[in-house]
């Protein structure tokens, strides 16, 4: 009996020993291949890390689904939005011909884009379901210029890992790495099925990113950042979700 | 796994029964915390506020853009979903550890599937009979499973959890990019979710009764049985 306890014990002991190891070699390794979500730290830290190493591995260019024009839904629901201030209603009232977009960082030509230069650029669109972290979606058709595009324009960094945007929103800021920065169907959005983008949607400019949860599809995108330190943002969360609870990467 | 002669449960079956039962509390308290936030359901790919449900649940919303008529509660989202995936994580990974063991050293040959002569209506219908009486499990019962307890533990590990578990992953954007079967089988993400919350009133209910029947057939010497590995003996006095 006492023998056998023993045994049990040792092995037991042993097993611990090596599955901390592992734990340990395994963080490594993350760290070093880019596996580590900007929020990996306390307590959640590990589940966090788990899923966003493994959407990594799986996914990185896997494509959302795309939908037929017949599934596009017919009254979308708009979240509410915080008052977004007098400047927006200035920019708003001068139907935003003075809207710029800011893109700066890890760039080679840091640069300001109107609307109107935005409009020009390449164009993309594609039939998605936004889906909100509290339960409900819409399909919409989104258009727009691919991110990946204006990174290429202003000569982001090989070095790059991430892409902070900010919002008219108060206090709202994202950021994305760069498989979803670069991915197809990331886009700057300008249209929303066949017309403008409304306010009310985030018009006149949204992130649209298409495999992840509607709160990284800021509203009212106003300035984009290319970095390779997302530690120096805000409280070193990756952005402000994490800063109010919410996890950094949301495509679960 | 050697037994002693007084052993009950192995080592492996008992830490992985109590880490996926914190888990498994932990998952259902964030996931009606979730639910919640929108505690509407629908059927096909979207819903929304703005389109009709399949059921409403009679509560109030954490958040005030949900009209349920019944107020607005406290928002505990963020957290709650932190905990909920990270949950999830060590359920998944303990259960395939669980079931890959179990698998390899015959726990689920020996110990849960039902002999073939058990699965004939004469005897499934003795043993419904039996816990309709509410009959106390004769001694040499606690040393094994009935037949309805081995088919419960069955679909609960081999047909539920996988299917809790897959319809959790088609809710995922970023899971069904890669796997759109995933969600496409099941009718829509939508579709994904309100199996997801049926599946885990199903779960809720064999909780409920495995909890009854541990009660009836000795709360403490079951309960002991599954903490320290040993069942005392004599098991049960008539």
């Amino acid at each position: 009996m006492s023998n056998l306890t023993r045994r049990k014990l040792i092995t037991t002991g042993l097993a611990a020993t090596a599955g901390a190891a592992g734990l340990v070699a395994a963080a490594k390794l993350a760290a070093h291949y880019g596996l580590m979500p900007p929020d990996s730290g306390g307590l959640y830290g590990p589940g966090e890390t788990l899923t966003y190493a493994a959407q990594r591995i799986l996914t990185r260019h896997s494509l959302a689904r795309e939908f037929s024009p017949n599934q596009v839904s017919k009254d979308p629901f708009a979240n509410e939005v915080d008052k977004l201030g007098e400047e927006f209603e200035r920019l708003q009232q001068g139907g935003f011909a003075d809207w710029r977009l800011r893109v700066d960082g890890l760039v080679a030509r840091p640069a300001f884009f109107s609307l109107a230069e935005l409009k020009n650029f390449p164009r993309r669109s594609h039939i998605t379901m936004i889906q909100c972290e509290e339960g409900w979606s819409y399909i919409a058709e989104w258009a727009g210029v691919p991110l990946s595009h204006v990174l290429n324009l202003v000569g982001a960094a090989p070095q790059a890992r991430y892409v902070v945007y900010r919002s008219f929103q108060p206090d709202w800021w994202e950021s994305i790495d760069m498989a979803d920065a670069l991915h197809p169907q990331t886009l700057l959005t300008l249209g929303m099925n066949g017309g403008e983008l409304p306010v009310r949607f985030g018009g006149p400019l949204r992130m649209r990113v298409a495999r992840q949860l509607g709160y990284k599809n800021l509203k009212y995108v106003t300035s984009l950042t290319v970095t390779d330190n997302i530690k120096q943002f805000g409280k070193g969360l990756g952005s402000a979700s994490p800063e109010a609870g919410y996890a950094w990467f949301a495509g679960i | 796994m050697a037994a002693t002669p007084r052993s009950r449960h192995s080592l492996l079956v008992r830490l992985t029964h109590w880490i996926m039962t914190l888990a498994f509390l932990a998952l259902l308290v964030t996931g009606l915390e979730i639910v919640i936030s929108h505690p509407r359901f629908y059927w096909g790919e979207v819903g929304n506020v703005n389109t009709p449900t399949l059921f409403k649940i009679p509560i109030a919303s954490s958040r005030p853009t949900v009209p349920t008529g019944y107020g607005v509660m406290p928002d505990q989202n963020g957290w709650s979903r932190y905990l909920h995936f990270q949950s999830a994580w060590i359920l998944v990974l303990v259960g395939l550890l669980y079931v890959g063991v179990g698998l390899f050293n015959g726990h689920f040959l020996r110990n849960l599937l039902p002999a073939g002569s058990d699965i004939v209506p004469k005897r499934l219908a003795k043993s419904i009979m039996e816990h309709l009486r509410f009959a106390r499990p004769s001694a040499e019962e606690a040393w094994s499973y009935n037949v309805l307890q081995r088919l419960a533990y069955v679909v609960v590990i081999f047909v539920l959890f996988p299917m809790i578990i897959w319809t959790g992953l088609a809710m995922s954007p970023s899971f069904v990019s890669a796997v759109p079967a995933a969600v496409n089988v099941l009718g829509g993400q939508q579709s994904a979710r309100t199996l997801h919350f049926f599946l885990t009133v199903v779960l809720v209910l064999f909780l409920l009764v495995h909890i009854l029947m541990v009660i009836l057939a000795g709360f403490r010497n079951r309960v002991r049985a599954m903490i320290t590995g040993r069942a005392a003996e004599p098991l049960e006095r008539v």
